[in-house]
């Protein structure tokens, strides 16, 4: 086998092997969306009770909450990023980051300072191959966020909104993430999260609609209004956080399997183009062949023909 | 006769959800006995079990943690960090 021939084998059979490997991570990937989605799904009774309970406390007290009243100036805000642990999942992690990029130009624009969260490995090695300054990051839960994460990034959060600004405490705080509202349609969105805004949020990520405006009972608070609410921003902001997360993980699952899919048709068009050079090269080999002999039969006859 | 919407809630999912005739949960201050008709009240769960009368008499337990619970309508909600159904 001629050399050419040797260079094309090899290259289409480490192209084969890496189209299983793309081909098996899609599939894994396929998988995981719909494990993705129905805890999105799960999770959001809580969000939806959650809510409501903060809208009847927002709309039937007058009391004013650090959270919910808007501060006369903002010295530094919080940005959180939330971002994937792992690659290999197109643009989705580049998409976010730019979202964060454009949201923090506009914040240091209006003044503000600008303190980083990250959540996910990549988000925070952009950050840190950058050499900017991270005041927290969290990995390693990208792929399955649970409650518990939720509350430890909420936790940290809210104890830099109690500081105070000048010793490095943040008076507003944003989330960027990306949205997923179906397998196709999924976009990098920021929030932002304090003080509040109470919003009906699509909970899961099947695109419900948002529950219609509804008239409040008045409703008796026990122990106090103001106790209540004490109780439940806090786990409002949970509940908010960990619906970004969840719908971020199948956000980047779906991103992956995209990416996957993608791959494994290059990998096909590369196999289909070294198949026709390979065929070509060793139809180029025996063709050399044949002429060779024909030429050396030829030189034969002509010299047996002198003697 | 009414009966209560009761929905049992954590954190990550609903824990469970049907009709009841009677909710006693504990708040922080004190046990609340809910019964159909009962006013719209918004309250913090102390913590502990939360006691679901069926309409068939039968009796469900859930152990809650760290929540509220809000009744209105003749529906009532147990929202809690953690949950879970004892019996």
């Amino acid at each position: 086998m001629g050399a050419q021939q040797r260079v094309y084998k090899a290259k289409i059979n480490s192209t084969s092997s890496l189209r299983k490997i793309f081909k098996a991570m899609e599939l894994i990937a396929a998988s995981r969306i719909q494990k993705a989605v129905a805890r999105a799904q799960a999770a959001s009774p809580y969000a939806r009770e959650i809510t409501r309970a903060v809208s009847v406390l927002a709309t039937q007290s007058n009391v004013d909450h650090t959270l919910t009243t808007e501060p006369e100036t903002i010295d530094r805000a919080a940005v959180v990023v939330i971002g994937p642990d792992r690659g290999f999942a197109g643009a989705y992690s580049a998409n976010v980051i730019r979202e964060a990029e454009e949201l923090i130009a506009l914040l240091r624009e209006a003044g503000k300072e600008v303190s980083l969260y990250t959540v996910g490995r990549k988000a925070e090695t952009y950050y840190t191959f950058r050499d900017r300054e991270i005041a927290r990051s969290w990995t390693g839960f990208s792929e399955a966020p649970t409650g518990e994460h939720a509350r430890e990034i909420g936790e940290a959060l809210l104890q830099a909104f109690d500081t105070d600004a000048a010793d490095g405490g943040v008076d507003e705080i944003y989330l960027v993430s990306t949205v997923y509202r179906n397998a196709v349609d999924r976009k990098p969105e920021y929030r932002r999260l304090i003080p509040l805004e109470v919003v009906e949020e699509e909970a899961g990520g099947q695109g419900q609609a948002a529950a219609q405006t509804e008239v409040f009972p008045l409703y008796e608070f026990e122990p106090s209004p103001e106790q209540v609410l004490d109780a439940l921003l806090p786990r409002y902001i949970d509940s908010r956080i960990l619906s970004a997360l969840l719908s971020a993980s199948a956000a980047e699952q779906a991103a992956r399997q995209q990416a996957m899919k993608t791959a494994t048709d290059n990998a096909d068009d590369l196999i289909r183009t070294y198949t026709r050079l390979a065929n070509s090269a060793r139809q180029a080999e025996i063709t050399q062949e044949i002429s060779e002999i024909v030429g050396g039969a030829d030189a034969l006859a002509a010299s047996g023909a002198d003697d | 006769m009414a009966v209560l919407d009761v929905a049992v809630v954590s954190a990550e999912q609903e824990v469970w959800s049907g009709q009841a005739s009677r909710v006693v949960a504990r708040t922080t201050e004190g046990e609340i006995g809910i019964l159909p008709g009962h006013e719209p009240v918004m309250g913090l769960v102390a913590g502990g079990e939360v006691r679901i009368l069926r309409e068939d008499g039968t009796l469900v337990r859930a152990q809650a943690d760290g929540g509220f619970l809000s009744v209105a309508n003749d529906r009532v909600s147990v929202v809690a960090d953690a949950a879970e159904i004892v019996s």
